[in-house]
């Protein structure tokens, strides 16, 4: 426990040493989408800074999830979802027709609010990216990928003597890692997760939240949470939306101490409608 | 300021509580000081004991709103304007306290300056000085009540002239001693009252300090020029003559 406030303390030092901002890993341009007739998102523009965990908040139906959405193009599944602006990756537009959504959704991986495995076992809910990716060329690089995934969750050591049995026998809390294992196994460089600890206990949360705090070494974090308090130990900063328009986004610390906006404050403290 | 209401009421009602302890603290810590000094001036030993006495009501006053405060935290998690409230009342009670301490500190030392009953001039630059420091923490409760900003900075700048009306108040009971030893035990307490009466003035300036933290969410710059010049005072031989 030592060791781990320690490490999380360094780095938060060294976050506030660096004097160079992150680059802009994703950057959303005024950014709409309408659900048929009803709008969801009213003209959202944020940038989502590499290696860093960036917080969506506000209150439901705010629009928070429609914009992590956004970004590895899910809406798309969604009928008569039509989306305005621009998003962009590494500043190419992730809207341009010429984009293999697949691929995309490999560089942008998701983690959903419940921990959904598929129904095979541990190896195999891991190895399915890869293999349909092609990215391990035979049976012992595979295993590699898989344990490497299954270690960078913190989950290995739990599952290496049960690899081969089915995924859902896990726990909630390891369910949701072996998800998380599931996303990485792709080499993601943005990953997405959509209240990934709502459903899971407090020290599965504490797992989860520790994993995102060793991510965001690797990967760019984009969280929906609806526990300010996950979002205030868990990201480096925070966008606040509501009815469909960002309000406020700032460094985190700022935001859940002295936020500009009142209706950020009025929200955060508990104050809404 | 004009907050809304919070979705849990009881929330409202245990910050409220917080807020109207301190204002009460703050009253108590008040009348301590002014009686301390008028039993001083007037060589009111009851008075003195009273005061002494009273001086547990508010370390109650203190331990109560740590308790309550934590008991928030640890219940509510406060966030943002809630949160600078409840870490403000801590360190708004604690100076309270200090002042009750201090003028408890002043009350003690009656009886002692009684005994060499000094000329009432002695007193007068004591109780300029602790006019002075009851304005300052009378203004400085408003601010806390009111939250304004402004009567901070008014009373952030006065405290220097606590600190120069301090020094000036340390050459004169230096200048009764050398006129005549008699006077040193009196003039030595009267000295540490006056020191007190200076020390709660800055106290007054820390709850300033504290109100633009709850009210702005930043800190003000720590520096500030110093007054007081009494660490530097030597007896000069000339001046004796």
């Amino acid at each position: 426990m030592n060791l781990m406030t320690e490490r999380n303390l360094e780095k938060a030092v060294n976050d506030k040493m660096s004097a160079q901002p992150n680059a802009i890993k994703m950057q959303g341009k005024d950014v709409t989408v309408h659900y048929g007739d009803k709008q969801a998102l009213f003209g959202v523009s944020l940038d989502v800074p590499e290696k860093m965990v960036t917080a969506l908040i506000g209150p439901s139906g705010c629009g928070k999830s429609t914009f992590l959405r956004s970004l590895n193009r899910m809406n798309d599944t969604i009928e008569g979802c039509k989306i305005g602006g621009k998003i962009t990756l590494d500043d190419e537009d992730i809207y341009n027709p010429k984009i293999d959504v697949v691929e995309l959704r490999a560089r942008v991986g998701m983690v959903f609010q419940k921990p959904n495995p598929f129904p095979k076992s541990i190896f195999e809910n891991v190895a399915y990216g890869p293999r349909i990716h092609g990215l391990a060329k035979g049976r012992h690089e595979l295993d590699e990928i898989v344990e490497k995934s299954l270690r960078r969750a913190s989950l290995f050591d739990e599952v290496k003597d049960r690899l081969h049995e089915a995924g859902t026998g896990l726990s909630g809390g390891q369910q949701q890692r072996l998800c998380i294992a599931r996303a990485i196994a792709v080499s993601p460089e943005v990953i997405l997760m959509d209240e990934p600890c709502s459903a899971l206990d407090p020290i599965a949360t504490a797992k989860v939240e520790e994993l995102i705090d060793e991510l965001r070494e690797n990967y760019t974090i984009v969280i929906v949470t609806h526990s300010m308090q996950q979002a205030a130990r868990v990201s480096q900063r925070t966008a606040m939306f509501h009815l469909g328009n960002l309000v406020e986004v700032g460094d985190t610390e700022m935001m859940f101490t002295s936020p500009t906006e009142k209706r950020t404050q009025d929200y955060i403290t508990g104050r809404f409608g | 300021m004009t907050e809304l209401q919070h979705t849990v009421r009881s929330y409202d009602d245990e910050l409220k509580f917080l807020t109207h302890k301190i204002a009460e603290m703050g009253g108590h810590a008040e009348r301590m000081v002014e009686q301390a000094v008028a039993a001083m001036v007037n060589s009111d030993n009851a008075l003195a004991q009273r005061v002494i006495s009273d001086d547990l009501i508010l370390d109650a006053g203190q331990r109560e709103i740590d308790e309550k405060a934590i008991t928030i935290i640890g219940k509510r998690q406060p966030m943002a304007i809630d949160l600078r409230e409840v870490i403000g009342t801590i360190r708004i009670s604690s100076d309270l306290e200090r002042i009750g301490d201090l003028g408890k500190n002043i009350a003690k030392r009656v009886v002692a300056v009684t005994d060499t009953r000094q000329t009432l001039s002695v007193y007068r630059g004591l109780q300029t000085i602790a006019e002075l420091a009851l304005t300052q923490l009378k203004d400085v409760l408003d601010a806390y009540a009111t939250r304004s900003v402004q009567q901070v900075n008014i009373v952030r700048e006065r405290d220097d002239e606590i600190d120069a009306l301090y020094t000036s108040l340390f050459r004169e009971l230096l200048t009764y001693m050398m006129e005549d030893p008699r006077n040193i035990s009196a003039c030595t307490h009267l000295l540490f009252c006056a020191k007190n009466i200076e020390r709660i003035g800055d106290h007054a300036t820390n709850i300033a300090e504290t109100v633009y933290y709850i009210v702005t969410g930043s800190q003000l710059p720590a520096e500030r020029p110093k007054e007081d010049q009494t660490h530097t005072i030597i007896v000069d031989e000339t001046t004796e003559s």
